[in-house]
């Protein structure tokens, strides 16, 4: 067990998790100033992923294509707030629950009509090669790519967030929407506008992924789930929650598929750690989860007090 | 009562009649969606009644399913041992999950069950010796007196099981308890004001539907003579949860029709192919999700009592 | 009956109530008045349990109950109305106040017999709906009656569980002059066999009803004692009196 190993897989979990922020920030902000569960928001990021391969192949850049799927994939959000979501906020967390989950059913269907069950979005040649961090620790480019582009976003999202008039708005809306209301807040354009950097943030992940992750129908559901565990962690409506919480759950998760197998063996007999390692590491996130909403139901920073 | 037992002779007479007509391979797709019916129905216990928007139903019949199948293959082919077990574990489940998941409110609990379901999901998944993601096939039906071979048979036994759930939720939601999940549901701090610890109740409510949806699970699994992690994913706990809000949250009958409707719809689309609409959009019988998402969100937002609700006059949990 | 020592609570920077010690002699109407925003229905949560004090002790009968639930207090004889209310919307009055004596009455764990059968259950609300004047509404689903019968079937609620103590936290809020009457009505009727802890804004009830009146002014208790004392007091006229008064 080297240190290079070490460095390489918590560089892994900071990658994956700041992806996962990207998917969860947007879904915490929906829900915290909303108070509107979207399960389609894994759709999302799976339309980014789809429509950054066809621009890529159209334009014939990867970056091109990449950030000119960002504003589609927004528009593309604001045209289903506008149209269907909208109509939901007033309804029960069931409603939303079951219409948002048409929604997945409905867009799986949709883009499978369109482009087929799955679209190529290989990774960008200059890209694919190891880069030296430190001597004798070796890199891959695209990931270290992904990982500056996410701390990018997440602190452009402080900024925008902590800083800025519409930032202020946000987190007034998200701990207390009826105040936010009363201060005049254009609350339909600002809910809209939301939306749509939610759907931007789903088409950076989406599109950043896709190289690795294979761009195919259905994509959504599994990283939606992790999303979800990630603002449950870090308490709904708060983006520095989605931070800490995506962060923890990138790590724990990378980390122990690494190396909880390898502890194991270490002092079990080898027929229980080979079952048990995997296993556990499957399912480490669930349990942080199930551990940290023991002590703090309702995450660890709750937009609300 | 009557109109109970006027559904229930139609299930009754359904083989016979299918049999007369000369259809019996449709006995063994009856038998199917009357189990689903009784998973629909042990969901809508408790999100029907008890107002709990369990995400993570699919947990518990997969953990009915998984049980029953483990004890097959290793050796315990009874059903008289095997059912019982599968409903039991079905049970412990629900009591573990719901212990922990029912400290927490709203929209924190949809998602926990959802990542508790997930999760025995993935665990599922990575236990090699038991199938892992291919899951783990039977060579037959296990044993129960009758032969459940016989698609007929199989077909009054699941019967049996969906009218006696049906039965012993009627007696529940009519007695003090049901009074009391009820209560709380409609308005949690009130219950509360009066006297009635609310999380031991919805705790015991949860269980209850674990355990039924466990049973389901075993059916399944023998149904089936099949069982595989995706039994547990999360899709199909949405696929439940659209069956109780299709046929009706809170009704009696909610969960059977919603499955009969849901599963009957989706047969449709899948065997019978309608002309236009093939030369409108050819395949379109590959994309049957399609239809079931158009029209769980039309409900949704058109007629959100279900199919149970459009008829008049019927009995409601409410009042 | 009950004593507060010392409570306090704060939400964030906000203190709510800080420092209350008060006691609820055994049988009197104790009213406790003061400014929008003084902290009254947060004190109430903090007697019948459903907030969480930082700092201070409840004893009920001389039995400190701070750390027991809500409901474990109901258990015990506490029993409260909500400033806004809160009941079973959908379900006719009968099964509103058929409920609370159903908590009272034994365990609800009950699977197998149906309510409908308990005809002392139904018997008991009926004669708690005519305590309120709500006879000839026993059917009628709960959020079609009028405001004020809303209000009355709060309190009855409250009271439907034979408490030892009750809590009406503003039970005349919202109600018209006739209305106003009769809850005053029917809070001296039940005074005889209850203790009361009633929070009010409305003068002419408080003053009419209450043994003892205590002031709460931005989380404290400025005051208690005797009515008499209480309108006397330059303070309390000062901070809080004044405009009622003379309204």
């Amino acid at each position: 067990m080297s240190w290079v190993l070490i460095a390489e897989q918590a560089l892994n979990g900071l990658q994956f998790g700041l992806m996962l922020f990207l998917l969860a920030a947007g879904l915490t902000l929906v829900f915290g100033i909303m108070d509107m569960i979207n399960l389609a928001h894994g759709s999302l990021y799976m339309l980014g992923a789809f429509i950054a391969a066809s621009l890529v192949q159209a334009t014939g850049s990867f970056v091109l294509g990449v950030l000119l799927a960002v504003p589609a994939t927004a528009l593309a959000g604001m045209v289903l707030e506008t149209l269907l979501l909208r109509h939901l906020y007033q309804r029960d967390h069931l409603s939303q629950v079951l219409a948002t989950f048409a929604l997945i059913l409905i867009l799986n269907e949709a883009v499978r009509l369109i482009w087929g069950s799955d679209a190529p979005l290989p990774m960008p040649a200059s890209l694919s090669g190891p880069v030296e961090l430190l001597p004798g620790l070796f890199y891959p480019a695209y990931r270290l790519l992904i990982i500056l582009v996410g701390l990018a976003v997440a602190i452009f999202l402080y900024l925008l967030i902590s800083r800025t008039k519409v930032g202020m708005l946000v987190r007034a809306g998200a701990s207390n929407r009826e105040m936010a209301l009363a201060m005049g807040v254009n609350i339909r354009l600002l809910f809209t506008l939301v939306f749509g950097v939610g759907a931007a943030l789903c088409a950076v992940a989406g599109a950043l992924l896709a190289p690795l992750l294979a761009v195919q129908v259905g994509m959504g559901e599994n990283i939606l789930i992790l999303a979800f565990v990630v603002i449950v962690i870090g308490g709904i409506g708060s983006v520095r929650g989605a931070l800490v919480g995506a962060l923890v759950v990138g790590a724990v998760d990378t980390i122990g598929r690494a190396f909880l197998p390898i502890a194991f063996g270490a002092f079990l007999p080898p027929q229980v750690a080979s079952a048990a390692g995997p296993a556990i590491a499957s399912v480490a996130v669930y349990l942080l989860m199930a551990v940290v909403l023991f002590f703090r139901p309702q995450g660890l920073f709750p937009a609300r007090g | 009562m009557r109109k109970h037992l006027a559904l229930l002779a139609v299930f009754l007479l359904l083989p016979l009649a299918l049999a007369w007509a000369d259809q019996t391979f449709y006995i063994s797709l009856a038998s199917r969606i009357l189990i689903y019916a009784l998973a629909a129905t042990s969901l809508n216990l408790v999100l029907g009644y008890g107002g709990m928007i369990s995400f993570g139903h699919a947990a518990f019949v997969g953990t009915g399913a998984y049980v029953a199948s483990i004890l097959f293959v290793e050796g315990v082919t009874s059903a008289w041992i095997a059912w019982p077990a599968a409903l039991a574990a079905a049970a412990l489940a629900a009591l573990l999950i719901g212990a922990v998941s029912l400290r927490t409110r709203g929209a924190y609990f949809i998602m926990i069950t959802l990542a508790f379901a997930q999760m025995m999901f993935y665990l599922l998944n990575s236990m090699k010796m038991y199938g892992g993601d291919e899951g783990l096939t039977l060579p037959r039906r296990p044993d129960l007196g009758v032969d459940l071979g016989n698609e007929v048979a199989f077909y009054y036994v699941v019967l049996f099981f969906l009218a006696l759930t049906l039965y012993l939720l009627y007696r529940l939601t009519n007695s003090r308890f049901g009074r009391v999940i009820v209560a709380i549901r409609e308005n949690e701090q009130r219950a509360q004001a009066l006297g009635f610890p609310v999380y031991r109740y919805r705790l015991a409510c949860f269980v209850i539907a674990g355990a039924a949806g466990g049973l389901a699970g075993a059916l399944l699994a023998a149904h089936g003579k099949y069982v595989s992690p995706n039994v547990l994913h999360w899709t199909q706990s949405g696929t439940l949860m659209i069956m109780v809000i299709l046929g009706g949250v809170g009704r009696l009958w909610g969960g059977v029709l919603g499955a009969v409707a849901l599963l009957g719809l989706e047969h449709l689309i899948a065997d019978y192919p309608v002309g236009w609409l093939e030369a409108l959009a050819p395949n379109y019988q590959q994309h049957a999700d399609l239809a079931v998402g158009l029209v769980l969100l039309a409900v949704v937002l058109f007629a959100p009592h279900g199919i149970a609700g459009l008829f008049p006059g019927a009995k409601r949990a409410r009042a | 009956m009950l004593e507060l020592k010392g409570l306090s609570k704060h939400f964030g920077g906000v203190i709510a109530t800080r420092d209350v010690t008060l006691n609820v002699a055994r049988g009197e109407v104790h009213a406790l008045i003061g400014p929008n925003g003084a902290g009254k229905t947060t004190l109430i949560g903090q007697v019948a349990g459903t907030i969480r004090s930082d700092s201070g002790q409840v004893l009920f009968e001389g039995v400190d109950i701070t750390a027991l639930a809500p409901h474990q207090r109901v258990r015990r004889g506490l029993a409260r109305s909500f400033q806004i209310t809160s009941i079973f919307g959908r379900l006719p009055l009968l099964e509103n106040l058929a409920l609370a004596v159903q908590a009272r009455s034994g365990s609800s764990f009950s699977f197998w017999k149906p309510v409908a059968a308990e005809r002392e259950l139904f018997r008991q609300a009926e004669e708690v709906a005519a305590d309120l004047g709500l006879s000839g509404r026993l059917h009628f689903t709960s959020s079609s009656l009028a405001h004020g019968e809303q209000r009355a079937l709060e309190v009855g609620l409250a009271l439907a569980t034979k408490p030892k103590l009750v809590l009406l936290d503003e039970p005349m809020a919202g109600l018209g002059a006739e209305e106003s009457r009769r809850m005053v009505e029917l809070i001296e009727r039940v005074s005889g066999r209850v203790t009361v802890l009633l929070v009010e804004h409305d003068m002419d009830a408080v003053f009419r009803l209450a043994d003892r009146i205590s002031v709460l002014v931005n989380g404290r208790i400025v005051a208690s004692g005797a009515p008499q004392e209480i309108r006397a007091n330059e303070e309390v006229r000062k901070a809080y009196l004044g405009d009622e008064l003379a309204a």
